[in-house]
């Protein structure tokens, strides 16, 4: 198993702490989810004055690691910045980096994220870069000093499951030592169970949990759907054909002649 | 408990406070309300509050007895202010957030589809910026200064005393029944409760008319729009875990005046009247709690429904108190 800078992450699922109706149904929603990684927005939830930090009891409180994040920075200087104030505030190397490029479709700015991360990881950062499938910014990641990638799905909050799976299988294949995890875009467990069939190491959600009329049913059918994947993408899935091939013989059947 | 003779000290007098002493008051207690400051006022949070009597819109992501309760309030309200409108509230999106629209009334009950004639009827000055909503015909909404006031004045005039003093409500339950009241400020006495800030603004509009609430579905940022008569609406309100500190960020300035502008773009011409910032009292699951130890009951955790759920937890509250009925929202007892 691939390791996210030394850290085994068995579960295979990091959750977002944002958007439930409360927190108890948050912390419901982890019970049940059995994830590993909880992901925190340092904007979005003040942590340093005396009422957040109920918040952050509470996430602590999960048991699970956490990795804070840059959502919602737009500009390098925003996201270093940021990942400087998580670092202090939560005590970890851990960043999730996001550099929004397009305020519509959230989609990273690439060219943004690579020197961010750079900055980051010379900084003593562990990054985990949310970026698109591109093999050739997914190489410049690597090069500015990721261990870790974290390839969108479909644009955040959409639901959409997995676009473009010829971009992530080829991911995958380009980088067989580098921990992937589909970060964004997935709706259901049966997206996140084929990003685990394609040998992807995690997923990570937030709205689809969240934004569900049952936030902790859906977390537990999440971590069903990815441990169904764990298990098939280890069980080595037989290879799709063209023709039909019969599991039982046909020899002696009264149609051959 | 003798309910006739009894004599009963709120601490706090937001909406919470007021609402107990008036049900307190009705059995025939004898009622001294206490707060800090000249109240009602800006130091609690209902001087902020939206006044949205909503409990149908309030199911889209609130516990169910925030539904059922809630569906006392307009009536409560009616009977002591006479601020609340019956005009229900609509509830839209822009095209392409359709997708929150469909799922905002999978969730919720009460209410009726409407399309671009209907919203054009029930609000003109919405004709032909929305194409299909939803109607909650039987919420309500009214305007929480006047609603407070009137409720003082009500009690005044019944005989309840106030008094401003920094009251510890231990003290005054050494010496009879004290309520507390004092939402987020009674966060040192209270363990579990935290603040989830708001942030609001006051806009004068002489150039829209609105009838009634609306709320604007947004993925991030759902926003709403009360109007308070005579061209003064009612801008909010953001949600952040944490408490409040004393001004506005830029960020929900915009994400505020936006909703206002993708509403209807005269709101670009509006006047800015007043920014309110505070935190809303709340336990996890965002449900409100009540708790006696001894002479010493507490109320408190209304987080954004202190309008809508005050009435039946102050009815619990009496009930409690004259009837020794648990109540349901109770999580917490001791002798």
């Amino acid at each position: 198993m691939r390791d996210f800078y030394g850290t085994a992450l068995p579960g295979g699922l990091m959750l977002g702490t944002a958007q439930y109706p409360s927190p108890a149904i948050l912390a419901d929603a982890f019970r049940r989810s059995g994830a590993s990684v909880a992901t925190v927005s340092l904007r979005r939830e003040s942590g340093q004055d005396r009422a957040g930090q109920d918040f952050w009891r509470l996430i602590s409180d999960l048991g699970v690691r956490v990795l804070p994040n840059t959502a919602g920075c737009h500009t390098v200087k925003e996201a270093v910045t940021t990942a400087h104030m998580a670092r202090e505030v939560f005590d970890t190397p851990w960043i999730k980096l996001e550099v929004i490029g397009d305020a519509d479709t959230l989609q990273p700015d690439v060219f943004g994220l690579v020197e961010a991360a750079r900055i980051l990881t010379a900084d003593g950062f562990q990054v985990f870069p949310y970026t698109t499938e591109d093999l050739v910014v997914a190489d410049r990641l690597l090069d500015a000093g990721c261990e870790v990638l974290m390839p969108w799905g479909a644009p955040i909050g959409s639901g959409l499951g997995l676009n473009n799976i010829f971009g992530l299988r080829a991911l995958r294949a380009h980088f067989p030592d580098v921990p992937l995890v589909i970060d964004a875009g997935l709706g259901l467990p049966s997206q996140a169970a084929h990003a685990m069939e394609l040998g992807f190491d995690a997923v990570l959600l937030n709205t689809a949990v969240a934004a569900a009329g049952d936030p902790a049913a859906m977390a537990e059918a999440f971590a069903l759907a990815i441990r169904a994947g764990q298990l098939a993408a280890h069980a080595d899935p037989m290879e799709p054909r063209d023709m039909a091939a019969p599991s039982t013989p046909l020899l002696g059947k009264a149609f051959l002649g | 408990m003798t309910p006739n003779t009894a004599s009963v000290t709120v601490i706090g007098a937001g909406v919470a406070g007021l609402c107990t002493a008036r049900a307190l008051l009705d059995r025939g207690a004898q009622v001294t309300v206490i707060d800090r400051h000249a109240a009602p006022g800006p130091h609690a949070c209902s001087w902020w509050a939206g006044g949205m009597l909503a409990p149908f819109c309030e199911g889209e992501s609130a516990e169910e007895p925030v539904v059922r309760l809630g569906q006392e309030a307009a009536d409560w309200w009616a009977r002591r202010t006479g601020s609340v409108q019956r005009c229900g509230s609509l509830v839209i999106s822009p095209a392409r957030d359709r997708a929150e629209l469909a799922r905002f009334a999978k969730r919720t009950t009460g209410h009726s589809t409407v399309d671009q004639n209907a919203i054009a009827a029930l609000e003109p000055d919405l004709a032909g910026r929305f194409t299909s909503g939803l109607y909650f015909a039987q919420e309500a909404h009214l305007s929480p200064r006047t609603a407070l006031a009137d409720l003082r004045a009500g009690l005044v005039a019944d005989g309840c005393t106030f008094q401003i003093a920094d009251a510890r409500p231990e003290d005054h339950a050494a010496r009879g029944l004290a309520i507390d009241c004092r939402g987020f400020a009674a966060r040192d006495a209270i363990a579990d409760l935290r603040g989830v800030k708001g942030e609001m603004l006051i806009l004068s509009c002489p150039d829209v008319s609105l009838s009634r609430p609306i709320r604007l579905l947004h993925p991030r940022a759902p926003l709403y729009i009360v109007p308070r008569g005579d061209s003064i609406f009612m801008l909010g309100a953001t949600m952040i875990e944490g408490r409040a500190g004393p001004h506005i960020t830029a960020r929900a300035l915009l994400q505020l005046l936006s909703a206002a502008y993708a509403l209807h773009p005269a709101f670009a011409e509006a006047e800015v009247i007043e920014v309110g910032v505070d935190s809303r009292p709340a336990f996890a699951d965002n449900l409100p709690r009540i708790r006696r130890n001894g002479n010493l009951i507490r109320l408190n955790g209304l987080f954004r429904h202190g309008f809508l759920l005050a009435p039946a937890a102050a009815r619990m509250v009496a009930d409690l108190i004259f009837d020794n009925q648990m109540p349901e929202v109770m999580d917490e007892t001791a002798a």
